[in-house]
């Protein structure tokens, strides 16, 4: 049938071959064959992409307009933060609850320090992520070495964080802070150079970003060649990376026409790679998916579990307490109620993003996509002046779908 | 004597790829306890699940008579009703459940939904008695050793009018105080007219409660004899169950050139292991056994005899609690605590379970090949795909691992392949001793081949190998030396030459004199 046809294309397609002689329906069908064949990979994007088209017509083009695209990445910066921790806990087979808890925590820390006591920025910044490191310490204590599940520790670490928050701030809501950790949550890239209508050191970022993704990408096909691996024929890669510097200038200009970068998305470009990186690459990371793969067989491997499990617990709580500086920094204020609902938004990014119940399947990029699907539906939203109230409801049979589809795709693809 | 209470006439059962019963026949005297004897994996269980319902009827083919009655059981339910119980190996009691509660599971006494207290535990307590247990009945399963959950079992069996008393290895999990206490039991109902098929490899206790015995081999009933004839020896009914041919094929070994070291490169030492929830039973009991380089030592034994016990608690204390021993390697002692411990040694374990104990079947070939060696292609913690990559692949050659590519998905591969990286993830570990316990389970002729090859190879560069199996043809095959074991004890050890099939299932089947 049909399937097949496309299916054998990408295969019998010489890859040595010049891009200009190949007739757009061929193109077209290596397209569609490849996304059949990585259903998986590249739904969730195109989901993604749906939802922002949908959108963009919808609000009639408010939802891209530079301005908002800026607040986009500002609303959703410290949900994505969390999502990036609680793939890693989701991989390993566990869960957190205590996140959102933790994240208010901190930021009445953070206000207690710099508000109450005046203690310079740098220093309770640095204080702060110490304190949610020790936090999330705690909680990898006693689910990796007591073995008390993680669902009950960081269920009660919910209750308490939450609690302490409140005797720390007495029920009063505690601000403003200091000018430079305001800038962590609201803050631009300052502006250098001469005036040419655009954020100047944001296209700078944005040019040497565009160099970097496709130079990595060259350099990846160029090692699967070397290994005589499939690869991509060369005119649908050359389309690859024209999607890829599209989408990369698109934002780029998006934001160098309003005020810049925010400072938190640079942020977050540090910690996507760098998570990413560390899950791909680092033995850490193998070890995370190899213990929520098949725990018995890490352990007869001499994967040390317990470590590895106090490990994604400790980082969690320091990019809880990151995530907890953030919101702190973006309202200007602690108080008692922030993060509320934050460990669900970021377990349900993490499941939009392609995570499995059982653990050992994941990756970062996955639960910012995820992440990503949810902000714009939430942005998208407000801007419809649809109500809260639907707004749940949406989320929650998005959440249904994204998995649904997962789940009948993997029937599918195992029967 | 009685007329036959249960007749089976030529059952076939065939799963995908492997027929596991191709001709059994078998005849129960009415009242009589009647044992059946094989090897692992001959198809004595499947049999019962057949007898029992577990496999419908319309999944086997062949007629089962009980009380003259063809039977067609559609499901368990089916086959109790007409008073036919199994009790399987695993029990299958309700841990936090009373006795009463599990004796009457799915088969409550109650009127309208709600259950009648009273009657339950006066009924309870009435089977209790005929099983010989005191304990009241409101007691929780938790708290009752094995020993007890089993008399339990057979209380829950009474409950439901059993005629026909199905027990699969019934004393495999238990001391000997309470295996004797089982035995009587089963002698006990045989008197109330009770009919019981007692599943053992046992000899003595065969001999002990038996009538007859039906002997099965690689799924075909080979014979029935009469225990309390003179005629049936112990020796006899080893005959019958081993009298397969040694048709195997094995590749021809070549001998380890290198120089052989004065001290074995390992060596356990009056090793002793306890259960580990039931901490009064020495799964492994006082074993020592050695091996040299360039060697394979085999370790023969039949279910329940302690052999994947061993090796997975001198592998890390991967099972139960440690109770004495010392491991030697190269003449020195060592720790092997933990896992990584063992490995840094240069100790592999490569187990018989694959699937849950070998594998992350949700990951691809190249990253399971590397997990237990990650150090060997990272730098400072960062894993080099680049080499990684060379290294699976590489192994794929080599051993012949049928993969589209090194990414795949082990989960997608067949036995023999998944096996064979297994084998490769351990092999890339660079031991000096690899325990290979069941390397050829569940995979085909041609694989298994190949993987004998392997084995061979790897004595040659100077390994020394551990070789436990099932399958006695193929120790014969391959080893120079058979540790034999029995209920946690060793009972034996054949140099290849003086090795028979009869001679290690006679060791095999010694439950409690020691030979050394």
């Amino acid at each position: 049938m049909s399937t097949d046809v496309t299916d054998k294309v990408p295969a019998s397609a010489p890859p040595g071959k010049s891009g200009g002689s190949a007739s757009g329906e061929n193109l077209l069908q290596l397209i569609l064959g490849g996304l059949r064949r990585n259903m998986r990979q590249y739904g969730m994007l195109i989901a993604l992409g749906l939802i922002v088209v949908l959108f963009q017509v919808w609000t009639g083009g408010d939802l891209l307009l530079p301005r908002n695209v800026s607040n986009l990445v500002l609303q959703n910066s410290y949900i994505l933060i969390l999502a990036i921790g609680m793939m890693l806990v989701i991989i390993a087979g566990h869960i957190d609850l205590s996140v959102g808890s933790l994240t208010a925590f901190v930021g009445a820390f953070a206000a207690v320090l710099t508000v109450q006591h005046g203690v310079a920025w740098p220093v309770a910044l640095v204080l702060c992520l110490v304190v949610g490191a020790v936090a999330g310490s705690l909680q990898g204590f006693l689910i990796a070495y007591l073995g008390i599940p993680s669902f009950i520790v960081t269920l009660a670490g919910m209750l308490l964080f939450r609690g302490l928050t409140e005797i720390f701030l007495q029920g009063q809501t505690l601000g403003p802070f200091p000018n430079g950790l305001q800038k962590l949550g609201n803050g631009f890239l300052p502006e250098v150079g001469p005036n040419t209508n655009y954020h100047n050191l944001t296209l700078l970022l944005g040019f040497v970003l565009l160099a970097f993704v496709v130079g990595q990408e060259v350099r990846a096909r160029k090692r699967e060649q070397d290994f005589s691996l499939d690869v991509l024929p060369r005119n649908a890669f050359l389309l690859k990376l024209v999607a890829i510097a599209a989408a990369v200038l698109a934002v780029t200009m998006l934001l160098a026409s309003y005020q810049g970068a925010p400072i938190i998305l640079i942020v977050l470009g540090v910690l996507v790679v760098g998570y990413g990186y560390v899950m791909r690459n680092a033995v850490f990371g193998r070890h995370i998916y190899a213990i929520g793969g098949n725990l018995p067989a890490a352990k007869l491997s001499g994967v040390k579990d317990k470590k590895v499990t106090f490990y994604v617990f400790l980082n969690m709580g320091v990019l809880a307490a990151l995530a907890g500086l953030v919101v702190a920094a973006r309202l200007n204020a602690a108080s008692p109620k922030a993060g509320l609902n934050f460990e669900l938004e970021a377990i349900a990014s993490s499941f939009i993003g392609g995570a499995s119940m059982s653990g050992g399947v994941g990756t970062v990029l996955g639960a910012i996509i995820g992440g990503l699907v949810l902000g714009v539906l939430n942005n998208g939203m407000n801007l419809l002046s649809v109500g809260t109230d639907w707004q749940q409801v949406i989320k929650g049979l998005a959440l249904l779908a994204a998995v649904g589809f997962d789940v009948w795709n993997k029937r599918k693809s195992g029967s | 004597m009685a007329g036959p209470v249960l007749e089976m006439r030529s059952i076939v059962k065939t799963f995908p790829g492997v027929k596991a019963l191709s001709d059994v026949t078998l005849t129960v005297r009415q009242g009589e306890v009647h044992a059946i004897c094989g090897e692992n994996g001959a198809g004595k269980s499947t049999l019962m699940k057949v007898l029992s319902g577990v496999h419908p009827h319309g999944t086997y083919e062949g007629d089962i008579l009980f009380e003259g009655e063809v039977c067609e059981f559609k499901d368990i339910r089916a086959s109790e009703q007409r008073g036919i119980v199994i009790i399987h190996q695993e029990l299958a009691l309700v841990p936090f459940l009373s006795i009463a509660e599990n004796i009457f599971l799915g088969n409550e006494h109650a009127s309208g939904g709600f259950i009648n207290w009273h009657e339950t535990l006066k009924h309870a307590t009435e089977l209790l008695r005929r099983v010989g247990l005191t304990d009241h009945p409101e007691t929780r399963i938790t708290d009752i050793g094995v020993g007890k959950q089993q008399l339990v079992e057979i209380a829950k069996a009474l409950s439901k009018k059993v005629k026909l008393l199905i027990l699969d290895e019934p004393t495999a999990a238990l001391n000997d105080e309470d295996s004797g206490k089982l035995l009587d039991l089963i002698l006990e109902l045989k008197k109330q007219g009770i009919t019981s098929i007692i599943i053992s490899h046992k000899l003595n206790e065969i001999r002990r409660v038996a009538d007859s015995v039906t002997i099965i081999r690689d799924g075909k009933s080979i014979e029935t004899l009469d225990v309390k004839a003179p005629e049936t020896t112990e020796d006899r009914i080893i005959t019958g169950m081993v009298g397969r041919d040694l048709d195997h094929r094995f590749p021809e070994r070549t001998p380890f050139e290198g120089e052989v070291d004065a001290a074995p490169a390992l060596e356990i030492r009056n090793w002793t292991v306890h259960h580990p929830i039931d901490q009064s039973r020495k799964v492994v009991d006082d074993v020592s056994i050695d091996v040299r380089r360039g060697e394979i030592v085999g370790i023969a034994g039949l279910m329940g005899a302690g052999r994947t016990e061993l090796a997975m608690s001198v592998f890390g204390r991967t099972y139960g609690r440690h109770a004495g021993g010392t491991v030697l390697k190269d003449g020195k002692e060592i720790r092997t605590k933990t896992v990584a411990e063992a490995v840094q040694h240069g100790i592999a374990y490569v187990t018989e379970d694959r699937k849950h104990y070998g594998l992350n079947l949700i990951d691809n070939v190249n990253r399971n090949i590397s997990l237990a060696s990650l150090d060997k292609v990272a730098r400072r913690g960062v894993v080099d795909e680049h080499e990684e990559r060379q290294v699976a692949e590489r192994f794929r050659k080599s051993m012949n691992i049928k993969a589209p590519t090194v990414f795949e998905p082990v989960g997608k591969l067949s036995g023999g392949n998944q096996q064979k990286v297994v084998l490769s993830k351990w092999i890339f570990a660079g031991p000096d001793v690899l325990i290979l316990d069941e390397p050829t389970r569940g995979i085909d002729v041609g694989a298994k081949y190949e993987i004998y090859t392997v084995i061979d190879q790897l004595a040659a560069e100077g390994k020394a190998v551990v070789f436990i199996s099932s399958e006695l043809p193929e120790l014969l095959g391959m080893c120079d030396r058979i540790y034999t074991m029995a209920a946690g004890r060793l009972t034996g050890e054949v140099p290849r030459a003086e090795a028979t099939q009869e001679v290690l299932m006679r060791q095999m089947t010694k439950d409690k004199e020691v030979t050394r």
